[in-house]
């Protein structure tokens, strides 16, 4: 297990740096120079100049790159040219709107989507089974904006019950509004997310109802619902654990989108604005944040199915 | 959004009488009303903006944001121009101008003090515009003041200013300059100015908020704080007024909402004059543009009042050339090639387009340009011209247009306040060259009083207007959305400026 564990860490770290790479090339494949985005439209030659040189973009492309992996290896991710604020300690700021967000949402929607999941699989007979995988297919189909949009209509501008968007001044110092601010984008994701997960939650329960050693539990006498209990869950939730870690990078990468509606100060918007203002270290550090959280959770994923599934063990000894 | 920058001139008198009447009636109408409702002085105003700035240092790219939110708030100049387009002393007492303009003398207000609680002096005043003119610095008025040839101090109360070249707009340039403490260091994340608000709290990508400053030497505030609430999206920026989170919203972008709020009582729908000109750029440079002929059949053939009507109905106003009312030598000439396909036709097969001719316009990819861009097509296309609608980035703009000047025609807005400047200079983008026009505008900036400033740019106006050197659609309308309880606040918005203390809202 350590061993697989530090072999999983060595590939995260190469993909990171590959990652790196690639963000850096395709940021510079884009035309134009980020000095002119910063000084605006009737800048002097001089004062272009001036910038480029503030920001070092009237360095060779391969200088620019070393000096950009060196800052990477010391984790320093820069300043931004816009703000002249330090990136790294800007993200850490907007984490703590993006972060417990996206968790919110995740356990949220984990709530909701495995005991629904499951009754459907296990009532697929009856109209409620049916209905549930029915809403769900139409969840699917919902676009995250249409649905922030439609919260808000309903429980913002109608009944008046919670703000249709922002984030207090003091965040996290006025816990009363951050949490009410908080209320619909984590519905809003929680919703969307929560239909995708019960299809896989109750495709896989369906698989394990069907399997031999279901069966042989209820010939050794245990109930359904105790066979499933006993076996029949852990057996399921191997595959539904793969999904989960998808299904959380892909929330938080969607969170970009539901910041938007919202007007949240997170990662999602400094990415946007970063990506208006050509702010290149605003924009790669974001992605390399992002990659790495991205990354870590399909390693969390991977060792919990461990966890689980000893087979897997087991393989890995091999 | 373009903001050029400014080359702009100065003429602090000489307004259209017309509007500052308008203006004024309106306030003095939204101040009766607040008279009658007492208002809480310790009310915080919540303003929802979409400007959100980049920084707090308005010499280091901080965009429009930083000017709504600090300009006459929290810094201010040795001159202010007011909502109403005047430039009026602020931090300045008295002034002296030399016999041949170049040397300007500035007695500096007594008991003025920074929030740190430092007085301000002439070395304060020095620092300042030095700040501005810095080789570092990235103020879209560093070019205007590149005319100081020295500031010195003889006392803590004086500040002397001398000139290359005599500049009518030095002070109209100078509102433009916040004075700021010399000892206060980097300002991009905090304040040390003079204004009647100070700084209590900036959390980037969500608000900004201000208090009242104890020791301003001025009127004390009609609030009891501001909090300005950042938006990346209009429609959320709408909802938060809609539900009560923001008071007022600064600027409406699109017509599309204010269904939402004119036809409620708890909301009041202000339309003031904006600086803003959305206009059809031709190359200057080349045929068939290069014939103004041409340029006024074209002209001719567009009914700007049916585009207007379209894009913002009843808002916005039709101008006819490039000056809008609120700059000092604005005069009314949508007169000139008015609306009239006819004599379009004729003019075009005057100049030997009979048969109509094509050509592409580069259309930047947000709106309104491409809904104006079909119009034109449209319009045109009724006289035998024909419009390649090519669509382009703001980028790509930037790099094809404004630099290279490669394109036949382009839409633009142009936001600045005083610009006409722009036509005297040949090399700009759009290459319209009039000896008549660069020398009155060249000129316009060496005389001796702001009459004749006001006298030669009103002159260059009408040259540019009878040679159709762009073709004018409209003037955006400058809207501000409030509560009906909230008064007081600035209706025009000059130069992105919002000045905050005399808002009151009734209890």
């Amino acid at each position: 297990m350590l061993r697989y564990m530090a072999r999983r860490l060595v590939i995260l770290l190469l993909s990171l740096f590959v990652a790196a790479i690639v963000l850096f090339v395709l940021l510079r494949l884009l035309p134009g120079d980020p000095a002119n985005a910063l000084v605006g439209v009737g800048a002097t030659p001089e004062q272009i100049a001036a910038a480029q040189a503030q920001i070092g973009s009237d360095q060779p492309l391969a200088a620019q790159f070393v000096t950009y992996l060196g800052d990477l290896a010391r984790f320093d991710l820069g300043k931004s040219f816009v703000s002249r604020a330090p990136v790294l300690e800007e993200i850490s700021r907007r984490l703590s709107v993006t972060l417990p967000l996206t968790l919110s949402a995740f356990l949220l929607s984990m709530l909701i989507a495995i005991p629904l999941g499951i009754l459907a699989a296990v009532k697929s007979d009856r109209w409620y089974g049916l209905l549930l995988s029915v809403v769900s297919q139409v969840g699917i189909a919902v676009p995250v904006f249409w649905l922030g949009v439609l919260l808000v209509y309903v429980f913002a501008l109608n009944l008046r019950l919670l703000p249709s968007g922002g984030f207090p001044l003091r965040g996290y110092g006025d816990p009363a509004r951050a949490v009410t601010s908080m209320v619909l984008p984590v519905l809003t994701i929680a919703l969307i997310m929560s239909a995708s997960l019960m299809r896989y939650v109750r495709a896989a329960t369906l698989e394990v109802l069907g399997s031999d050693f279901l069966r042989t539990a209820r010939a050794l006498g245990e109930s359904r619902t105790g066979a499933l209990m006993r076996h029949g869950l852990r057996n399921a939730a191997v595959p539904v654990i793969s999904v989960l870690g998808i299904e959380l990078s892909t929330t938080f990468l969607g969170a970009v989108v539901v910041e938007q509606v919202f007007s949240l100060p997170g990662m999602g918007s400094m990415l946007l604005l970063g990506i208006q203002q050509r702010d290149y270290p605003n924009i790669q550090g974001v992605l390399i944040i992002s990659t790495l959280l991205v990354l870590l959770t399909g390693f969390l994923a991977d060792l919990l199915q461990r966890v689980l599934d000893p087979r897997l063990r087991k393989e890995a000894r091999r | 959004m373009i903001s050029i920058t400014d080359i702009t001139r100065q003429g602090a008198r000489g307004r259209s009488a017309l509007v500052a009447l308008t203006a004024s009636s309106v306030l003095a109408l939204s101040s009766a009303a607040a008279l009658a409702q007492d208002f809480d002085p310790q009310a915080v105003i919540n303003i929802g903006s979409l400007y959100e700035p980049q920084n707090l240092d308005n010499t280091q790219g901080a965009g429009q944001g930083i000017n709504e939110a600090f300009n006459g708030n929290v810094y201010e100049g040795l001159f202010v121009l007011t909502d109403a387009g005047e430039v009026e002393p602020k931090l300045v007492d008295s002034y002296k101008i030399s016999e041949d303009g170049l040397t300007y003398t500035f007695t500096l207000k007594e008991g003025v003090t920074f929030h740190s609680g430092e007085p301000l002096t002439a070395a304060d005043v020095k620092s300042s515009i030095e700040r501005v003119t810095a080789e570092n610095s990235a103020s879209s008025r560093k070019r205007t003041l590149a005319v100081i040839a020295g500031i010195e101090t003889p006392d803590e109360q004086t500040v002397v200013v001398t000139l290359s070249a005599p500049s009518i707009s030095l002070p109209y340039n100078l509102s433009y300059v916040w004075i700021v403490n010399d000892a206060a260091g980097d300002i991009s994340s905090g304040e040390d100015g003079t204004g009647p608000y100070t700084l209590q709290e900036w959390r980037r990508g969500s608000a900004l908020a201000m208090v009242p400053f104890d020791g301003y030497w001025g009127e004390e505030p009609t609030n009891g704080g501001v909090m300005f609430q950042y938006f990346t999206d209009a429609t959320a920026q709408n909802n938060a007024l809609l539900t009560g989170a923001v008071d007022i919203i600064t600027s409406v972008q699109s017509p599309d909402a204010l269904s939402l709020f004119t036809d409620n009582p708890d909301f009041t729908v202000s339309e003031g004059a904006s600086t803003t000109k959305e206009l059809m750029a031709y190359n200057d440079r080349v045929a068939p543009f290069d014939n103004a002929i041409v340029r006024s059949a074209l002209a001719r053939a567009v009914d700007n009042e049916k585009l207007l009507q379209a894009i913002w109905g009843d808002y916005g106003t039709l101008i006819g050339s490039f000056v809008p009312p609120t700059d000092p030598w604005y005069e009314d000439l949508t007169g000139v090639n008015a609306y009239d396909p006819e004599s379009a036709q004729q003019m075009l097969a005057e100049a030997g387009y009979a048969d109509g001719f094509s050509f592409t316009l580069d259309t930047p990819d947000y709106d309104p340009h491409p809904v104006v861009a079909q119009f034109l097509q449209n319009e045109l296309a009724k006289v035998g011209v024909e419009v390649k609608i090519n669509i382009i980035t703001a980028n790509e703009w930037y790099t094809k247009i404004y630099k290279a000047h490669d394109f036949d025609a382009t839409l633009q807005e142009h936001v600045n306040h005083r610009d006409i400047v722009f036509y005297g200079n040949p090399d700009f983008y759009w290459g319209y060259d009039n000896p008549e026009v660069t020398r009155l505008i060249t000129e316009s900036e060496n005389v001796a009083s702001m009459d004749e400033q006001t006298e030669m740019l009103a002159k260059a106006n009408r040259i540019i207007a009878e040679d159709a050197a762009s073709m004018w659609l409209y003037l955006y309308p400058q809207i501000v959305v409030s509560t009906s309880n909230v008064s007081g606040y600035p209706l025009n918005g000059l130069n992105s400026q919002f000045f905050v203390s005399d808002i009151k809202k009734a209890d």
